[in-house]
């Protein structure tokens, strides 16, 4: 059985207007979308901006409200879920973010950046074992477990990223959305967190969705590419298969839209 | 319960109440890793010690002024006043140091010298800008004790949720802001009586809008970054979201909007007792003094010095917050080592 399985998702938002704010349109920024992520696995979703490839993962985390289709989480049905019930799923399913100024809370120290998910899902934990696993998941993502006092604007962006690579891992997680996680960052530091992620993947049976702009980050990670263009996917191979016989016009468009030395 | 709350002893015990609350709070930061950062950063900031410093010795002055112990003859009186005992009045206007009453007819000796002169009244009038910082403290603190947690907590709440939420909260103060607010001012003041109380109720009904609308727009912004995004992933309630994310990222503008906020309802205080609707008869305040002088600048000679210590003892309280003010933002400031 498939880890996640999506089926016909639609994400639409409401264009209003007029003093009564009626609902005359929809901007269709996901529009009847399926695929499926087997366990274990990394799936690339690569499109231009504005394709709707992270409404696509906000969708799947319900961070964003599904207009319709389903979304199976190990068999599970997720969207009709209430915010209670799907509580117990976030442990399961997290996401790393693109902008990594943003995504860290400024006014909060790493330690409790990182410890706030155990906090929600492990209210058990005393202190003390809360700042070993902190200090062990700074270890985990190439941190010293000293840097946990400081602030997130005392880092660089590529120890930011690790930062919240760290926060996403603090459950335990199965699933990982990437969203864009290394656009923001310099080629050299990409290097580094793409193959973060691999080892972690390696070591911790992790199954990401993998979501960039970036054909070549996308082609060194994944298993499995899909292709989104103007809220639908346009193609879906197996990586090699996408880079070596394009089938659909967008796809070869992106290709060649490729940087190459040489 | 009027006069339950008009006796000695509970007026006392309210004050030590007040007091114990402060210092409970700043006992319980004290714990909180972030303010003994800031407590230490503060520490370094001279300038910021010496505003800190001045406020100080204004609320020990309005505390002395607070505490009333009785005296023998069944009346009560302040500490402040009791310890300015040696300090006689006169019958009216005198110059600063002067030796002679203000009297162009008929200057008589005075009983005492005063350093900044005296009142209509003869009072001292360094003396009576000393009891002042009651009345500012009171309706500062009381107030913004009332209107702060009041518009940051709609603020932030209607920034949040938005949808019908912030609808209602806006159409509420919008409501509110549409009223020329000195018209409501003196009909809450004309429905619930004068005093130094209910001043600060009805400055509080109606001073939370800036401050609501103010966090209301810097938390639509801060509800939009990433790190609430990331929070929500985690599964974080909505309540430790709007506590412990964005509270801590709006806290500046507050902190501000209350040091700007205090000078404007100490003037507020001035304006409403210009209209007859202020401090209670006899209480000493700035802004009666101020009031006051609009005649007294149009005599002759010219009593300048009530004016004088009331300016320069509200410019002091200003001055000292807004320093002080903006040393916590810098403490509180991570980005700053």
């Amino acid at each position: 059985m498939a880890l996640l399985e999506v089926q016909n998702l639609r994400t639409y938002f409401p264009v209003r207007s007029g003093v009564l704010r009626r609902h005359v349109d929809d901007i269709k920024a996901v529009d009847d979308v399926s695929f499926t992520i087997e366990e274990g696995t990394t799936v690339g979703l690569v499109g231009e901006s504005g394709s709707g490839k992270s409404t696509i993962g906000k969708t799947i985390l319900k961070l964003v409200p599904a207009t319709g289709g389903s979304v199976l989480f190990r068999g599970q049905e997720i969207l009709p879920m209430s915010e209670g019930e799907f509580r117990p799923l976030r442990r399961e399913m997290q996401m790393i973010f693109q902008d990594p100024f943003g995504s860290l809370n400024p006014r909060h120290p790493v330690r409790q950046i990182v410890g706030e998910a155990l906090e929600i899902h492990f209210p058990k934990m005393t202190r003390g074992e809360r700042a070993d696993r902190v200090a062990e998941l700074l270890r985990q993502v190439g941190l010293q477990p000293e840097m946990g006092t400081r602030y997130p604007h005392e880092f660089s962006g590529g120890q930011r990223q690790r930062i919240g690579i760290a926060r996403a891992l603090a459950v335990k997680p199965r699933f990982i959305v990437c969203d864009e996680a290394v656009s923001a960052l310099d080629v050299s530091v990409q290097a580094q967190i793409v193959n973060l992620l691999q080892d972690l993947q390696e070591e911790l049976g992790l199954t990401y969705l993998f979501i960039a702009h970036d054909l070549a980050v996308v082609e060194h990670i994944s298993d499995h590419v899909l292709v989104m263009h103007r809220g639908k996917i346009v193609e879906s191979a197996p990586a090699e298969a996408i880079y070596q016989s394009p089938q659909h016009e967008y796809t070869r468009k992106l290709l060649s839209a490729v940087p190459s030395f040489g | 319960m009027n006069t339950l709350l008009d006796s000695l002893w509970v007026q006392n015990a309210l004050v030590f109440a007040g007091l114990s609350l402060v210092a409970g709070l700043i006992a319980s930061g004290a714990r909180n890793e972030r303010w003994r950062r800031a407590l230490r950063r503060l520490r370094r900031d001279r300038i910021g010690l010496c505003a800190g410093a001045g406020i100080a010795v204004y609320l020990l002055v309005g505390l002395l002024e607070m505490v009333q112990i009785p005296t023998g003859d069944g009346g009560r009186v302040s500490v402040l006043v009791r310890m300015a005992g040696g300090v006689v009045e006169e019958k009216s206007y005198s110059a600063p140091l002067a030796s002679h009453s203000l009297s162009v007819a008929r200057p008589e000796p005075l009983k005492g010298r005063h350093l900044l002169g005296t009142t209509a009244l003869g009072k001292d009038t360094l003396l009576q800008a000393l009891r002042a910082c009651r009345t500012a403290l009171i309706i500062g603190g009381v107030t913004s004790l009332i209107y702060i947690p009041l518009g940051t907590l709609l603020g932030i709440t209607a920034g949040y949720y938005r949808r019908w939420v912030d609808d209602l909260i806006s159409y509420v103060y919008s409501t509110l802001a549409s009223i020329p607010e000195i018209l409501l001012l003196v009909s809450i003041l004309m429905a619930l009586g004068k005093g130094l109380g209910t001043m600060s109720l009805a400055l509080g009904v109606t001073s939370w809008v800036g401050l609501c609308r103010l966090i209301r727009g810097e938390t639509m912004r801060q509800a939009e970054r990433p790190y609430v995004t990331a929070a929500r992933a985690l599964g974080q309630s909505h309540w430790k979201i709007i506590t412990s994310h964005l509270l801590p990222n709006v806290l500046h503008l507050v902190l501000i909007n209350f040091v700007l906020g205090f000078s404007g309802l100490v003037l507020a205080e001035a304006i409403l007792s210009y209209l007859g609707v202020g401090s209670p008869v006899g209480t000493p305040s700035w802004g009666a003094m101020i009031d006051g002088a609009r005649d007294e600048l149009s005599r002759d000679p010219v009593v300048w010095w009530n004016l004088a210590a009331a300016t320069g003892a509200l410019f002091g309280l200003v001055l000292s917050l807004n320093v002080f003010g903006d040393a916590l933002r810098r403490a509180f400031d991570p980005k700053r080592g």
